[in-house]
């Protein structure tokens, strides 16, 4: 675009400019303070009500979640289910959405139409319950990674990537003699890198705040994923919900202090990976959402 | 939700398949067996739990019992459905997710078109990397996490916000366990998780706006705003319509884990939806029968809402998402 220099139109930029920045910033500054307030000495959150600088640090918060087994063991699981669940859908997810890329793969037009029909009708929660239940998935951590092993969504998006790589690729592998699984994997994945990376954090950020579902099929509170103890602690301990199970003793630091610290855990290890990928996703949703 | 890359369903290669004579597909199907061998996971997936769930929908016609199994229990016909339209619970459901739903639609779905519209407007590139890259976060933290926050924020006796109002001499406003404030709550928690989030949709549209039309309107005297009002959005008219349509399509399906973490006994009353309705009556209270009804409603609502709204879509000049 031409700059364009009168004075109006410069006072619209920097309004804009402006404006921009208070909306971003109401975005994270939440965060930035529960960061900041996680780390702050009890005394300076007392004087203070906002705190962003904390000059009197305190380690307090995290010392007391760390120092309780079932947290500590929580992000265990979700780190767990995070990493084995994404590994499982990306195989899952690139092995299917590959057969139905290619053309010359018999009936995969009402297969097709078979998994976008899922994305709109589903037998809702009370029989997908009672399937989970009569495979014996209640209390196993299978209960959060299996039922959610291919998304339709990414599948379709995965699969008209995979189209739209030139097909000559195929042709010469073919020609060296190489299988169908052969091209997947050495040809196929290698190229869709940027698209794998995309949909290993779109899984992996599902796996790391899946909450309901452990809700729905997991009982024994060892097998909790983070998000559960974190809504245990933060919502429950606060609200009208009459079944608080946790208890703050004498010795606690105070529940706020607490509180901050289990969001910041609990949220810490996604942020840390999202600026890495965020060049890929950006790229990667945009080819799940406009494709035409 | 768009669905990409649909059209290119009917556009396959293998629309002659069907007339070939036999043997020549027995032979493809052999050569390709390593591609079956491929599809095989995942068509086990989808079989097992997308339509095995389907199949348990019969539940909602039966009075199920777990010891006697779909087979064994007893026949009901319409029986639940009778019940639960005949129930004031029905209407307050309606009537809750409805008012969440309008003010959704209100409130939130213009707020991304604004927000991408302005990033559109920003000359430097890497300023506006910066600021998506922060308005994005909160798309990718939980919603335990988001009602985390606003549990610190606005809870009545440590909230921020609450100490601030005392400080400043207000009384302090209960907004967690008040009816009043729930659909507020709900409605402003969407803006701020996901209006950063929803604007990458339009300014993939906005980045396919001829250029050349800003150059001529600019030649014809015509100021940032207007080349707004008459090139901007007119560029992306056709993306805004699909996602309004598809939203309403969407009418009935309000975040469920948001609202079951905002839900508390003092606003149930209005922050009940169906979804929320059929935990409580299924896995709580174990009605299994009763809860899979109620569900099933929502399913077929959902699913006919959905396809009016692509009919809808199309009807209005637009592709339509399938």
């Amino acid at each position: 675009m031409v700059q364009d220099k009168r004075w109006g139109s410069r006072l619209f930029d920097g309004i804009n400019a402006a404006l921009l920045l208070l909306v971003s910033t109401v975005a994270v500054i939440p965060f930035l303070y529960i960061i900041a307030a996680s780390f702050t000495a009890r005394e300076e959150l007392l004087q203070k009500t906002f705190v962003l600088f904390p000059t009197k640090f305190s380690l307090e918060g995290y010392r007391y979640i760390f120092s309780n087994d079932l947290i500590v063991r929580s992000i265990g699981v979700s780190i767990y289910i995070t990493v084995l669940g994404t590994l499982l859908n990306l195989l899952f997810t690139s092995t299917m959405a590959y057969a139905l890329a290619r053309r010359d793969l018999d009936g995969r037009k009402p297969i097709m139409l078979l998994i976008l029909f899922t994305m709109l009708f589903s037998g809702g929660m009370i029989p997908t319950y009672l399937v989970i239940r009569d495979m014996g998935m209640l209390n196993s951590l299978w209960s959060l990674m299996i039922p959610v092993l291919i998304s339709p969504f990414n599948l379709i998006v995965l699969r008209s990537f995979f189209q739209s790589l030139p097909g000559e690729l195929e042709e010469a592998a073919k020609i060296d003699g190489c299988k169908d699984l052969g091209i997947l994997f050495k040809i196929v994945l290698p190229l869709s890198m940027p698209a794998m990376a995309t949909f290993a954090l779109f899984y992996s950020v599902t796996h790391w705040n899946s909450y309901f579902q452990a809700v729905l099929y997991i009982n024994d509170s060892k097998l909790w994923p983070v998000q559960v103890w974190l809504r245990q602690i933060v919502i429950v301990a606060e609200g009208g919900f009459g079944d608080a199970q946790y208890n703050d003793t004498n010795t606690a630091p105070p529940a706020q202090i607490v509180k901050m610290a289990v969001i910041v855990a609990s949220t810490l290890p996604i942020l840390v990976v999202y600026p890495f990928l965020q060049k890929h996703f950006a790229k990667g949703a945009l080819l799940g959402s406009v494709k035409g | 939700m768009v669905v990409p890359g649909a059209h290119s369903l009917s556009g396959g290669g293998t629309a002659a398949a069907g007339s070939r004579p036999r043997p020549e597909r027995l032979g493809r199907i052999i050569k390709n067996r390593w591609l079956y061998v491929l599809l095989l996971p995942g068509a086990l997936y989808f079989a097992l739990f997308k339509y095995w769930p389907m199949w348990g929908i019969v539940i909602s016609f039966q009075n199920y019992q777990p010891f006697l199994g779909i087979s064994g229990s007893e026949w009901v016909g319409f029986e639940h459905f009778r019940r639960f339209f005949t129930d004031d619970q029905f209407w307050t459901l309606l009537r809750n997710t409805s008012v969440l739903a309008v003010l959704n639609i209100v409130f939130f779905f213009p707020l991304p078109i604004v927000i991408a519209l302005m990033l559109n407007e920003l000359r430097s590139g890497l300023y506006k990397r910066f600021l998506q890259t922060l308005i994005y976060v909160p798309h990718f933290v939980s919603w335990v996490v988001v009602v985390g926050v606003v549990y610190i924020f606005f809870s009545t006796e440590e909230g921020i916000f609450n100490q601030l109002l005392a400080q400043l001499g207000f009384h302090k406003i209960n907004f967690l366990l008040s009816k009043a404030w729930f659909p507020v709550m709900i409605t402003a928690e969407v803006i701020w998780k996901e209006t950063g989030w929803g604007t990458i949709i339009f300014l993939a549209a906005l980045a396919a706006v001829d250029v050349s039309l800003y150059e001529s309107a600019r030649l014809d005297g015509a100021g940032r705003w207007r080349q707004m009002w008459h090139v901007t959005l007119p560029g992306i008219r056709g993306t805004i319509i699909i996602l309004f349509i598809l939203r309403l399509g969407q009418f009935l399906d309000t975040s469920f884990e948001q609202i079951f973490l905002m839900v508390n006994s003092a606003n149930r009353e209005v922050g009940d939806v169906y979804d929320t309705y059929v935990y409580m009556t299924g896995i709580r209270q174990g009605q299994f029968s009763y809860s899979a009804a109620v569900g099933l409603f929502k399913s077929v609502v959902g699913l006919v809402l959905v396809l009016l709204a692509n009919k809808l879509a199309k009807k209005s000049g637009e592709e339509g998402v399938f």
